[in-house]
């Protein structure tokens, strides 16, 4: 990129970008100083519960209201009905639309009527402290009549299914089709054809902060709204469609917000009812999420069922992919379906495959409404195509990693374009990456070479150990902008403003860093705002691995914008050529010599003052904002080898190493990828082996404490071998690419497969995710048995 | 409503409240130390965890009043008068021991407590210790390389856990 032409001698402040910068974020976070929603101290401000749905259909008969209105302590308690006078609508609109129109998929902002999932929101107790606000809850009586459920998404369309809301006819929400070139042909003429089906299911997003709400009242009739979300700015253009409210009266600001992980992506319920209710009420509303909540009510993903068939010529290279997929959608759709299309797109990954056709169904079923969880969609991707790789590898007594490598797109071959297009239209285009590299590099760094001699000297050991790799691809930096703005004040105090949205990962610190470098100062003392809609005007927020890239593009150029302006208001003001002054730590020096004016200085000037002379040929103000335009997708790449033991009498699985390499072009902060590539692998860990978000028959949720869902936590995994390249991202000004996502998305493919390698003896196919013990165990008996004729099968 | 008084990081605190009111909530609302987090009010994810009486304990499963005449430490203690960071948050934030940071003040209290009996832990030793605290952000690594790299240090961490 072009650097700031003045800059030339060797005074210039240390670059920071590249550098383990420490976190800007940390004091206040390590201290108890930060400031999470439930944090937010208001006057008079009174506490929500929600009243919610214990049923996963049911038709509403009758509400009473009486015995909670009558508790001491409790304000209000409303339904829709209640708050209707506020509201332009009851029913959501689709968020993150340009649209943002309802549809007969988009949930109701309280249900009143009938209620499709355990969990769905009926009632609102507004009352002086929680404590109260719960109590008033559970005297809210509500009579239902059960109404049949649809549970399975794969009996969703069955004939004579019943359907998850009576206002629909079928529960088929959407049906698709993808694909390219002559898939029967490919299939037709393959040496070999092989066919697996796979699940993987559905876990919650679990950000150790719930969701949470706070709406405050103030004079001239605005409405200020705190809320624990990725999408400050969605959740303003969506509540000014919905509420009787001025655009211009309502501000929406992300307080420290303890992790997003997806589900924080989407518009709420409650963030409508909140607002709604608070200028019903004219009083200062907080409504904060608790666990069960979130089992129940916060989005969760992953739920598909992939029926595939890939066919190969004789080396085991890849000639085509066909199949079908259900998506299940849960009770209702927050968002444009987004998922199932990314999954189908994304599961060709880093691989060239010449033809391929998915038909896809999105299916609605009484549970929690799908939308994304860290990955979205990719995960389940990965899984399908690197499951079906090492099913032709076994098969055909390939070796895993060889397959791979005959398929994956060589590095000569980029910028390489998919023969499929994004749900724009657009085609898709890796823009860069060395994945045949990547993999020899982890393979060699993991020992894979060596592996088979050491899994023989285990078996001999009575121990049963395995490996397996996988490969993703994840496009990221999605546009169309992010905006970023670069002020300096009058004491020389610099500040960037973003609709980037800051959950936790540090991107204050690495947007710091970046404006850092063109300012030619440290980061440390730098201000973020990140999520605050009166201070950044137009903005997306915290999504699909895209904030670096967007927010960080613009920052830098607005930096670089502000850096050239005050070389030119010194030139003008110390009467110096421009090209002798350079900046230095808060000033504008000339290079040689003593002459020097602080930025600070600079900005008081530009600011003007009436009556004095304004530097000539110069706007003014010390500021400048950029949004950084762009359709194009950066693809990082991940290339992940787990080794496992695994005992089959008890079915454990024990992770014993794990080698990860990550590529997401440049990275502005190595600590902060590296946090971000651990933290995914730990959730994918979670995704591959614990986590499970169990409902029975009658879509009653089965797992609504942690004790029953398990996290995974500091004892299951081993320390992570991580190897980072930087694969520069040409289409963007700092050549970097997402990372939020990487680290997940191959991870429960590659445990699965040194899973499955590890009971190679046994012959076990694993097709699915997560595999607890228990199915591990029925996996292994089964294989045992069905061996048992030929007494041992074991090589 | 009950009165009760407290000692909460070397100040004495009292105050009024109802019996069903947990530590964690008295902690965050009425005394206003909202370091104290809460995660899942269900005794697992540890964000609550506080030091009581020298022992670490969830802060959403213990009632306020059970607390009366006791030696509370959180969070909002760990840092000197003035300011200067606690060395094991100093090395929070040199290893990127938090990222959100939402888990973080139930880290600090579990680990000071693990330091305080076991100055110089084995990594075993690390992760056994905040199995019962659950952080989604980082995947634990950076968190015990934190503790391991202020044990064992001489004049280090230990003496002024
Ligand atoms: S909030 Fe106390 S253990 Fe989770
Ligand atoms: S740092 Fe976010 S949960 Fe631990």
């Amino acid at each position: 990129m072009a650097e700031n032409g003045t800059r030339a001698s060797g005074r210039n402040h240390a670059k920071s970008v590249g550098q383990r910068v420490t976190r800007i974020e940390d004091g206040p976070l390590l201290t108890g100083h930060g400031e999470f929603l439930d944090d937010i101290v208001l006057p008079d401000l009174l506490h929500c519960a929600f009243v919610r749905s214990p049923l996963a259909h049911a038709r509403v008969d009758s509400i009473d209201l009486e015995a909670a209105r009558a508790l001491p302590g409790v304000h209000a308690v409303l339904t829709l009905e209640d708050l209707m006078p506020k509201l332009r609508s009851g029913r959501m609109p689709l968020g993150a639309s340009p649209v943002g129109g309802q549809n007969k998929s988009t949930p109701f902002v309280l249900s009143g009527k009938e209620v499709a999932y355990v969990g769905e929101p009926m009632v609102l107790v507004v009352a002086g402290s929680r404590y109260i606000a719960e109590d008033a809850a559970a005297l809210v009586n509500i009579a239902f009549s059960s109404l049949p459920v649809v549970s399975d998404a794969r009996k969703a369309l069955a004939a004579g299914a019943p359907v998850c809301r009576t206002e629909l006819d079928s529960n088929l929400m959407s049906n698709f089709q993808v694909g390219y070139g002559d898939v029967d042909e490919a299939f037709a003429s393959a040496a070999h054809v092989f066919e697996d089906e796979l699940w993987q299911h559905r876990g919650c997003g679990h950000s150790m902060e719930g969701r949470g709400v706070v709406a405050e009242v103030r004079p001239g009739g605005e409405l200020c709204i705190w809320s624990s979300t990725q999408m400050p700015h969605d959740v303003y253009y969506m509540l000014a469609g919905m509420l009787r409210i001025e655009q211009e009266k309502l501000r929406v600001i992300t307080p420290d917000v303890g992790g997003g992980f997806g589900p924080k992506y989407c518009f709420y319920p409650e963030e409508a009812a909140l607002p709604a209710a608070a200028l019903l009420l004219r009083r200062n509303l907080k409504w904060v999420e608790d666990r069960r909540e979130t089992f129940i009510s916060s989005i969760q993903e992953r739920d598909q069922y992939w029926s595939m068939q890939i066919a190969v010529d004789a080396e085991g290279t890849l000639l085509g992919l066909r199949g079908s997929m259900i998506h299940d959608q849960g009770a209702y759709a927050p968002k444009p379906i987004n998922l199932p299309y990314n999954s189908v797109t994304a599961v060709t990954g880093p691989y060239i495959l010449p033809a391929y056709r998915m038909d896809v169904d999105v299916v609605h079923t009484n549970k929690v409404p799908v939308s994304s969880v860290r990955g979205a969609g990719y995960p389940q991707a990965a899984f399908t195509m690197e499951r079906m790789l090492d099913l032709v590898a076994v098969k055909l007594g390939i070796d895993r990693a060889d397959i791979r490598r005959r398929n994956l797109i060589p590095a000569d071959k980029m910028p390489y374009t998919k023969k499929l297009q994004a749900r724009s239209g657009a085609s898709l285009v890796y823009d860069s990456g060395d994945y045949p590299a990547a993999q020899a590099q982890v393979i060699a760094a993991a020992g894979w070479p060596d592996f088979p001699e050491r899994q023989k000297k285990a078996l001999e050991e009575g121990r049963y150990i395995g490996i397996g790799l996988a490969n993703a691809v994840k496009g990221t930096g999605r546009g169309p902008f992010e905006s970023g703005a670069v002020r300096i004040s009058q004491d020389g105090k610099v500040s960037i403003f973003t609709g980037a949205t800051a959950m936790g990962q540090g991107i204050a610190t690495a947007l710091a860093q970046i404006c850092a470098d063109e300012l030619e100062i440290g980061p440390e003392g730098i201000s973020v705002t990140a999520g605050d809609t009166a201070r950044t005007e137009i903005g997306l927020g915290g999504f699909a691995s895209r904030q670096m890239v967007t927010a960080g593009s613009s920052v830098k150029l607005a930096a670089k914008a502000v850096a050239e302006k005050a070389i030119k208001a010194a030139s003008k003001i110390l009467s110096v050529p421009e090209s002798d002054l350079e900046l230095d730590d808060g000033y504008v020096r000339k290079k040689t010599g003593n002459q020097s004016i602080s930025l600070g200085e600079l900005a008081r000037v530009l600011r003007g003052a009436p009556g004095y002379a304004f530097p000539e040929g110069l706007e003014p103000g010390l500021e400048a904002t950029i949004r950084w335009r762009t359709d194009a997708l950066s693809y990082a790449n991940a290339c992940h080898v787990a080794e496992v033991e695994v005992d089959p009498d008890l079915g454990q699985v024990t992770i014993t190493r794990y080698v990860a390499l990550n590529d997401s072009g440049r990275m502005i902060n190595p600590m902060i990828v590296e946090g971000q590539v651990q933290g995914g692998i730990v959730h994918g860990i979670g995704n591959a082996l614990y986590e499970f978000m169990g409902y029975d028959d009658e879509a009653q949720p089965l797992t609504t404490t942690f004790q029953e869902y398990l996290m995974v936590t500091a004892t299951e995994v081993p320390n992570l071998e991580t190897i980072y390249c930087e694969t520069l991202a040409p289409g963007n000004p700092i050549g970097a690419k997402g990372v939020g996502e990487t680290g997940t998305i191959p991870a429960a493919a590659a445990i699965i497969s040194a899973v499955e390698n590890a009971l190679a003896p046994f012959g076990v196919r694993i097709s699915q995710t997560p595999v607890s013990p228990e199915t591990l165990f029925k996996l292994i008996n089964t294989a045992r048995q069905a061996s048992q004729p030929h007494s041992d099968s074991q090589s | 409503m009950q009165e009760i008084t407290l000692l909460v990081n070397n100040r004495p605190y009292s105050g009024t409240v109802e019996a069903r009111t947990t530590l964690a909530d008295f902690l965050r609302h009425s005394l206003g130390l909202k370091g104290t987090h809460l995660g899942c009010e269900h005794g697992v994810c540890g964000a609550c965890t506080v030091i009581v009486d020298g022992a670490s304990v969830r802060g959403c499963l213990m009632l306020a009043v059970q607390a009366e005449g006791a030696i509370v430490e959180t969070v909002e203690g760990l840092a000197a008068e003035d300011g200067t960071l606690h060395l094991l948050q100093e090395a929070f934030s040199r290893e990127h021991g938090l990222q959100c940071g939402f888990c973080t003040p139930g880290m600090l209290m579990t680990l000071i407590e693990l330091l305080r009996e076991t100055p110089s832990p084995t990594e075993m030793e690390v992760r056994e210790a905040i199995s019962g605290n659950l952080c989604r952000c980082t995947g634990y690594q950076s968190i015990v390389r934190a503790v391991l790299s202020v044990t064992g240090r001489p004049g280090g961490a230990p003496g002024d856990l």
